[in-house]
């Protein structure tokens, strides 16, 4: 098993005629994810990459069966995508989209609240099981089926996990990039709890960076209820104070959220920590 | 985004929120004459700069008469302000803000977040104003109230009274508090911002309540929204290089090292200076070229790394998803056509077009060194630049 998405996960794409949509749309459907529509309001009974496009998230979901949406629409209607797959019964919902302002975000949480809906992201690169659902903008040739869970605020840096843990014959059961916004939806344990409860996944990589508090508090979660061995890295130890680095919630305010925290706290809870990014793989490889 | 301690003033009078009476002026005579008509008997002449801590270093300074406004004016305008929080360098002070001096009693602190646990809006308070607010919540942690906000309901009276109540104040001003609470959340909610700080909030002797400083910060990804913030930039209270790159559309922060880094990828590139720093080196900037990037984007990139006269060496390292090797090889051979690169560039191509982004550089005859795992093309960065 893997967690969230698998062979079977119905998905549709949200900005699905628009230039990021098509491409990754079609990648999506070359890995073999089962992309069954996509949704341009105004465009609807139309035929894109060989799918139909419905002028609601409602109608493409009557129509599919769809469980899952992706959405590649831009940052301002972003918002207002993430809603309507909520308000047509979508329960998990990935949103690639970077630049959304905060305070939209912030809305989007408080209404989510309670509809049990799962959101992924903003600004990620996605979820993806490897050999079976790719959801988002990962390259699909890099992964490989296996046994390790991959949870990540950057993108990039999944990759080099993936990568790394492809290269010592691991493989990943699913990788899941929570995203670089200082307001997500899905944290580290969310993705940790279901880890912990695949049985497919026999170890965890943990990718965090800067800003916030969500690796500590990810740290205190592991220690009391994850068994899986896990190895985890954190980016910008040599971030400056104040400074935005590229994410949007990577950033050191007040003394607060610095790589030397995180990792002080990752390790008073026991978990291995890599000093450098490209022993992840090894260090992984390690534990098992 | 920052804007100017006058220019949030502004924005703090259009929201019914107290400030003291003044202006902003460019010249000291101008300085002079704003203060006359402002009239009494002192003024506080204010450097305007996008830095906290100029109390400290003389960027504030109290005038008793009229000659001292343009004295004060004089001796500070044109001239660059160090404080704990700009670099060696300074901002430059290209205008000031002559106010009126008003009688204090107390000291208060008050601001508005964004709190990402709560994932609310949040009001923060403390009776300890005047000082830097990290301190006092790291010493006394019992002296700072925090107010989360409910975006449906939005901010209640209640939650005003309770702000009111741990600061001290009584009666009518209970209700000018809640006035200003509302206006401070109205503003911060109009125009998208990411943090209001007032700091010092004054008790006037009289028991009035004025906002003695003003500090906002907005959201950049809201910045699209909103012309009329948008407007307020001033680039000259930037780094000039950060400048440049946001026009390409570039992630660029300087630091203070020798060894130039471009990567794709936030994470990747934090990682990546990280790496320069475990292996004995210091990273001169932070760049993220980001993801489906152009050759000219790539080109500008590599160039504005150049143009910093500290790099003794640069890293490329790139791990191709959506953005492709071979275009970043074609956007560093366009940039070395361009400029004369006399400094080693170690680069690291992984993923999407990895090959082909090699091969292009190696036929290309130019001086670049291809690493093939991110850990030796560290160590040899950090190497070259050190001269090795």
């Amino acid at each position: 098993m893997s967690i969230l998405i698998n062979k079977h996960t119905k998905v549709i794409c949200q900005g699905f005629t628009g230039k990021q949509g098509s491409f990754h749309s079609r990648q999506a459907l070359e890995y073999g994810t089962q992309l069954v529509g996509g949704v341009t309001p105004g465009r609807g009974h139309e035929v894109h990459l060989g799918l139909p496009v419905f002028d609601t998230v409602a109608d493409a979901v009557n129509s599919t069966g769809a469980t899952a949406s992706v959405i590649y629409v831009p940052p301002f209607y972003a918002a207002d995508a993430i809603l309507e797959a909520v308000d047509a019964g979508i329960t998990l919902i990935v949103c690639i989209t970077e630049g959304i302002p905060i305070l939209h975000m912030l809305r989007v949480k408080a209404a989510m609240a309670d509809t049990g809906a799962l959101l992924i992201g903003p600004n990620c690169p996605g979820i993806i099981t490897p050999g079976e659902c790719k959801i988002g903008i990962m390259p699909g040739n890099i992964h490989l089926p296996g046994s390790i869970g991959i949870v990540s605020r950057s993108g990039t840096l999944t990759y080099e996990s993936v990568d790394q843990t492809t290269k010592q014959g691991l493989g990943q059961s699913t990788c899941v990039g929570i995203g670089g916004d200082p307001i997500h939806g899905m944290n580290f344990i969310d993705v940790l709890s279901r880890f912990q409860a695949d049985e497919q996944t026999k170890g965890i990589v943990m990718v965090g960076e800067i800003g916030g508090v969500e690796e500590e508090e990810a740290a205190e979660y592991i220690k009391c209820h994850v068994t899986k061995p896990v190895v985890a890295y954190i980016a910008g130890q040599t971030a400056p104070p104040g400074k935005r680095m590229g994410h949007a919630g990577a950033i050191v305010t007040g003394g607060k959220g610095t790589a030397a925290g995180k990792v002080a706290a990752l390790k008073a809870a026991g978990i291995e920590v890599v000093n450098s990014p490209t022993d992840i793989g090894v260090a992984m490889k390690g534990c098992l | 985004m920052n804007i100017h301690e006058y220019q949030a003033k502004q924005l703090f009078k259009d929201y019914q929120i107290p400030v003291p009476e003044g202006k902003q002026v460019t010249k000291p005579d101008q300085a002079e004459l704003v203060a006359r008509a402002l009239g009494g008997e002192g003024w506080v002449v204010k450097a305007q700069v996008h830095a906290g801590g100029r109390g400290k270093v003389g960027g504030v300074k109290l005038a008793n008469s009229l000659k001292e406004v343009k004295e004060f004016s004089a001796s500070l305008l044109g001239q660059r302000l160090v404080t704990q929080q700009t670099g060696a360098e300074g901002l430059p002070i290209n205008s000031l803000l002559i106010e009126k001096i008003y009688p204090i009693k107390r000291e208060l602190y008050l601001s508005l977040i964004v709190d990402r646990s709560s994932q609310r809006v949040m009001f923060i308070a403390s009776a300890a104003g005047g000082m830097d607010i990290e301190t006092v919540a790291h010493d006394t942690p019992e002296q700072i109230i925090s107010v989360p906000i409910h975006p449906a309901a939005g901010l209640q009276g209640y939650q005003c009274r309770k702000v009111g109540f741990a600061l001290g104040l009584k009666g009518a001003q209970l209700h000018e508090l809640e006035k200003l609470m509302g206006g401070l959340y109205q503003l911060f909610l109009a125009k998208d911002a990411s943090q209001i700080e007032i700091n010092p909030l004054i008790e006037t002797d009289s028991g009035e309540l004025l906002a003695l400083d003003a500090k906002i910060n907005f959201d950049d990804n809201a910045l699209a929204l909103h012309p009329d913030i948008a407007a307020m930039q001033d680039p000259e209270q930037e780094d000039p290089k950060e400048n440049e790159a946001q026009q390409f559309g570039l992630n660029y922060i300087t630091l203070s090292g020798n060894i130039g880094c471009m990567v794709n990828g936030a994470g990747l590139a934090m990682a990546t200076m990280d790496l320069v720093k475990l292996k004995g080196g210091l990273p001169a900037n932070f760049l993220d070229v980001g993801g489906g990037t152009t050759v000219e984007k790539v080109s500008e990139a590599f160039k504005l790394i150049l143009s910093d006269p500290e790099v003794k060496a640069v890293l490329v390292n790139i791990f191709g998803g959506i953005v492709q090797c071979d275009v970043i090889a074609q956007g560093i051979l366009a940039a070395v056509e361009q400029v004369h690169v006399t400094v080693p560039v170690v680069v690291r191509l992984e993923g999407t077009h990895a090959e082909q982004g090699r091969e292009l550089l190696a036929k290309s005859g130019v001086n670049i060194v291809a690493a093939d795992d991110l850990e030796h093309a560290a160590e040899q960065v950090v190497a070259l630049a050190k001269g090795r």
